[in-house]
């Protein structure tokens, strides 16, 4: 499965700061912790905040603390803020012939099985039993 | 908390009761057959001795081609025990179960589309398993 930047980095930030909810990152920080630039954790972490699940901010130097729950909040909650809702997709060139439904079918059955194993998985399991 | 034990004939009718509570369907003949000596069938009883939940399950070898793994065919909790354990307490008794028969994997099936239960055998450390399963309407 192919994840958008943005999608990854908000992953990785919220499962980095959900580690620990004491402590307190600054964007700074957590680019450098995987390697991308301030500018574009920054965006993310903009996102992360407006959706209740991280609170801070306030230039380079402010620091982001995990706000949400831990438990409650699974990897689909968080790939759903970056990535376009499955049924929100254009539709394609083709797909209303009897190929291209053949195919959307085969894709969306691919779609389900992934949107089922994002949303099983909690941040708390996720931090519990790294894979 | 809870305590678990082996069910017997006289848990049966207050365990088909909770099943057909939660799932809409009534199988009393189903739920009898798990207390056949091969499978594992236990209940989580509270401290008055109210059924707070089952789970039922057992070492099969070869099934699909794939060799001995503990199945957990079923597990059902009183949704007023909810949150309390009483689910990680049933698959960790029939998990040590599993282990006394010598099987090292537990395995189960579960409705894609059922993020509860996904999410529970997900926090006990499950991931998907070796097979994929496939389905089809008969014409």
């Amino acid at each position: 499965m192919k994840l958008q930047t943005a999608t990854r980095l908000g992953l990785y930030a919220t499962l980095e700061l959900a580690r620990d909810p004491a402590r307190t990152l600054s964007s700074a920080d957590l680019a450098e912790r995987f390697g991308v630039s301030t500018h574009s954790l920054a965006k993310v972490l903009g996102t992360l905040s407006a959706a209740g699940l991280v609170q801070g901010g306030r230039g380079a130097a402010g620091g982001y603390r995990f706000i949400g729950n831990r438990r409650r909040i699974t990897l689909m909650d968080i790939v759903a803020l970056f990535e376009p809702a499955p049924g929100n997709r254009a539709k394609e060139p083709g797909e209303d012939t009897e190929i291209g439904t053949a195919l959307q079918r085969v894709l969306t059955e691919i779609d389900e099985i992934a949107e089922a194993t994002l949303r099983s998985v909690s941040l708390e399991t996720m931090l519990k039993h790294p894979m | 908390m809870v305590a678990i034990r082996p069910a017997q004939a006289t848990d049966l009718k207050a365990i088909s009761a909770l099943d057909l509570r939660l799932t809409g369907s009534d199988k009393p003949a189903y739920w009898r057959e798990m207390l056949a000596p091969e499978r594992h069938f236990l209940v989580a009883e509270t401290g008055k001795g109210a059924l707070a939940g089952f789970i039922a399950g057992e070492v099969r070898a070869w099934e699909f081609g794939q060799p001995a793994a503990g199945w957990v065919f079923a597990i059902q909790v009183d949704p007023r025990t909810r949150l309390r354990g009483v689910g990680s307490a049933l698959f960790d008794a029939l998990a040590a179960r599993f282990k006394e028969q010598g099987v090292t994997r537990v395995r189960t099936l579960v409705d894609r589309k059922d993020h509860l239960i996904l999410s529970f055998f997900r926090a006990q450390g499950m991931t998907a398993g070796p097979s994929l399963q496939l389905d089809k309407e008969l014409p």
